[in-house]
């Protein structure tokens, strides 16, 4: 410290300190650049693997982008009478999906809630089993619902239940990931208050720690919802029920019922922007009344 | 909340909340329960049981961890072979056999099952020895089909018999006779053939033996060193297709690649014109933010299903869709980090004389950059599960090779090495993502 009173020695002391500043700007700036690089090379060759191993390559289907959606538009416009009936009829189809979407969110914020209180050190039930509550989330997470979905199709039958499993499992681990987050910034002091008069750890958690974070969990849970209609219309694609499984019939039915492919798709555009809408909305208001 | 409020009317208003919150507190869950209950009648989950076929499930956990190998006996033509699942890929070599099935005359076949189970064929007549049971005799005629002799009077319920086929399941393994074929199935623990097939010099030997192999000298495949022929056995092998699982799992991270990066640079510029501060004409603000809405509200099944029609089946396809329905959700996210950013950073660079690029360069994109990096790496992670997914729709990546496996209904140890190669590439991508998310973040935040 003595050094910087020092006029002379100060002043070679900021020029080193100068130089070293420039240094490490010119070195911040070469790492970025070289990243950069990197990542445009890993981008190009990228794609050229990809047009290499697509079917069809992009230049020749970049100009037949808009022949499949034109064959649709066409057809649908011809029959644009029948489109009231046909979205009317496939109604029952999308309530599936949404019930899927629903029951699977539902069931997956309900096990979350458990294993996030479970994974959460200061309020676990058995704090040396945190880590392994946490390794099965993860899993959970990282498990793709079409996984699941497919092994419980060749055992279940079709239907909305392989769907309903596979979609709730993977929010159990999605949301608890999140959930157990809240539940770190949860305050301690309710759940010390209630302990002190003998509450069991169930009642803690219900009546210390829920109420604190119940609004962001029904906001992460909205959330969820939104994606988990998603999810659902194309597990019903792949093989489960719901509006996905008569998309795929209507659509490898090919020309001819496209005026179908239209009313599903305009069926499932018009759910998904509905919802995102709603969740949207009372997301702002859970969290910003919160 | 204002003090005021609160305190002239407090009695009052607390006891209105606190009817209030009983009454919610026994209402939320009466809905849920409510809803369940008309879930489990719409989705008829008392049917479910009968629809649900508890044999495939043990079929599928039986042969994830162990393989069988079929010996069959062609009862037109004559002739035994023994392969591995039944598969042409997995046949034993003419006059070559496992320890366990010995060729003891012409047409007379001794295969020595598990637990001291044993079947000899001989000819058309096939006697199978069960200990604690007896002998159970089978003869395949052309006129009279299959005819069973067992040593108790009634048919055991392990045994399924009629006219034209007799199936035979016990723990040592398991029999089929049909008129066309007499086949016996010896049940053994794990993946058989990972490594390689039985047409390469390698097989059968153990992992001290292939090192020693790979190093020393002596040549086993004429013209290549040991350690690549060995490690070109494995690459090629044909039943379990290594080459083709690995650019499959290859295929499946460049599209959850290029389609969550496109979409971040496609996104960015168009997020500049979504934002308040930076873009301010109205209708562009509109127009834009509608794009958004409409490419995240279509879908990547929809987009996924047209761009197939397009470009066929593959990645790039499946990148492309990734692409586009993200480009709205990033556009979205972005545009919203836009409007967060601090004036005065970018006030206090075009003090200096910086001009309107140098002032995006240096007052926004720094205080923007945390978030974008963040949202991407977070998208990469989730958009490698939902190019598995997709690559399922459209035909692409190991998502496609799952499918295909499923569908089949045969290669259950394949399905579960492909779920677990799944599961440790989407491991793998999120630690991948999180260690960057870290490092970028962090050394974003000290070194700006």
């Amino acid at each position: 410290m003595s050094d910087l009173t020092a006029g002379q020695a100060g002043a070679a002391r900021v020029a080193d300190v100068q130089g070293a500043y420039m240094a490490m700007t010119r070195r911040k700036r070469a790492y970025g650049s070289v990243m950069l690089i990197v990542f445009i090379a890993l981008m190009v060759s990228g794609f050229r693997v990809a047009d290499g191993r697509n079917a069809g390559g992009f230049r020749d289907g970049i100009g037949n982008i808009f022949q499949f959606p034109g064959e649709v538009l066409e057809e649908a416009g011809q029959k644009v009478a029948n489109l009231p009936g046909l979205m009317w009829h496939f109604l029952p189809s999308l309530i599936e999906t949404i019930n899927i979407a629903a029951a699977s969110t539902l069931l997956g914020a309900m096990g979350a809630v458990v294993i996030s209180l479970l994974a959460t050190r200061g309020l676990a039930k058995w704090p040396r089993l945190v880590g392994l509550f946490r390794r099965v989330m993860d899993i959970l997470r990282a498990v793709p619902e079409i996984v699941i979905a497919l092994v419980l199709i060749f055992i279940l039958g079709g239907g909305p239940v392989p769907a309903m499993i596979a979609i709730a499992l993977h929010t159990v681990g999605a949301l608890g990931k999140l959930f157990s987050e809240v539940n770190e910034n949860a305050s301690l002091k309710p759940v010390e208050g209630l302990h002190s008069v003998g509450a069991t750890w169930g009642q803690r958690m219900w009546l210390g720690v829920i109420p604190q974070v119940a609004p962001n969990y029904l906001s992460y849970a909205l959330l969820r919802f939104e994606i988990n209609i998603r999810a659902s219309a194309i597990l019903g694609f792949v093989g489960s029920g719901g509006i996905g499984y008569d998309l795929k019939n209507a659509f490898s039915w090919g020309q001819g019922r496209y005026d179908e492919v239209a009313a599903i798709f305009l069926l499932l555009f018009g759910t998904i922007v509905l919802f995102d809408q709603v969740s949207s909305r009372y997301r702002n208001k859970l969290i910003g009344g919160a | 909340m204002t003090v005021t409020v609160a305190s002239s009317d407090a009695g009052f208003d607390a006891s209105g909340f606190f009817r209030r919150k009983r009454w919610m507190a026994f209402a939320v869950p009466a809905v849920i329960l409510a809803y369940f209950v008309y879930i489990f009648f719409a989705f008829d989950i008392p049917g479910l049981a009968e629809r649900a076929r508890m044999d495939n499930a043990r079929i599928l956990v039986a042969d994830s961890y162990s393989y069988k190998t079929h010996v069959t006996r062609d009862n037109r033509m004559g002739g035994i072979t023994i392969a591995v699942e039944g598969e042409m890929k997995g046949t034993w070599p003419e006059g070559t056999s496992p320890d366990w099935v010995t060729q003891e005359s012409g047409d007379r076949t001794r295969v020595a099952l598990k637990h001291g189970h044993a079947v000899v064929i001989d000819g058309n007549t096939l006697r199978y020895d069960v200990p604690g049971y007896g002998v159970i005799a089978a003869e395949v005629s052309r006129s009279e089909g299959v005819v069973l002799d067992l040593p108790t009077d009634t048919v055991p319920d392990w045994i399924s018999a009629s006219k034209t086929r007799v199936d035979i399941t016990t723990g040592g393994g398991r029999v089929t006779i049909t008129k066309a074929r007499t086949e016996v199935m010896r049940y053994a623990f794990g993946w058989e053939m990972f490594w390689f097939t039985l047409d390469s010099p390698f097989h059968g030997k153990s992992f001290g033996e292939l090192m020693g192999l790979a190093l020393s000298g002596e040549r086993v495949v004429e013209g290549k060193s040991n350690l690549a022929a060995i490690l070109h056995d494995i690459w090629n092998n044909r039943m379990w297709q290594h080459k083709d699982v690995m650019w499959a799992i290859f295929e499946t991270i460049l599209m959850a690649f290029l389609g969550t990066m496109g979409a971040g640079i496609v996104a960015l510029p168009l997020a500049f014109a979504a934002a308040r501060n930076f873009s301010p004409l109205m209708a562009v603000r509109a127009v834009v933010r509608r794009v958004f809405d409409f490419v995240r509200g279509v879908d990547a099944l929809i987009w996924t299903i047209i761009l197939a029609r397009a470009f066929g089946p593959g990645p790039l396809t499946g990148a492309l869709a990734i692409l586009l329905t993200d480009t709205g959700t990033f556009g979205k996210l972005f545009s919203e980090a836009l409007e967060n950013v601090d004036k005065r950073e970018i006030e206090g660079v075009q003090s200096t004389g910086a001009t309107p690029l140098q002032r995006y360069r240096f007052g926004v994109i720094p205080q923007i950059t945390p978030v974008l990096l963040s949202q991407l790496l977070y998208y990469l992670e989730s958009n490698t599960r939902s190019a598995t997914i997709i690559g399922a729709i459209t035909g692409g990546g190991i998502g496609l090779l799952l499918t295909q496996a499923m569908i089949t209904q045969k290669d259950w140890e394949e399905v579960s090495y492909y779920i677990v190669l799944i599961l440790i590439m989407v491991m793998v991508m999120d630690t991948v993502s999180g260690w960057l998310r870290r490092r970028l973040i962090a050394a974003d935040d000290s070194g700006r």
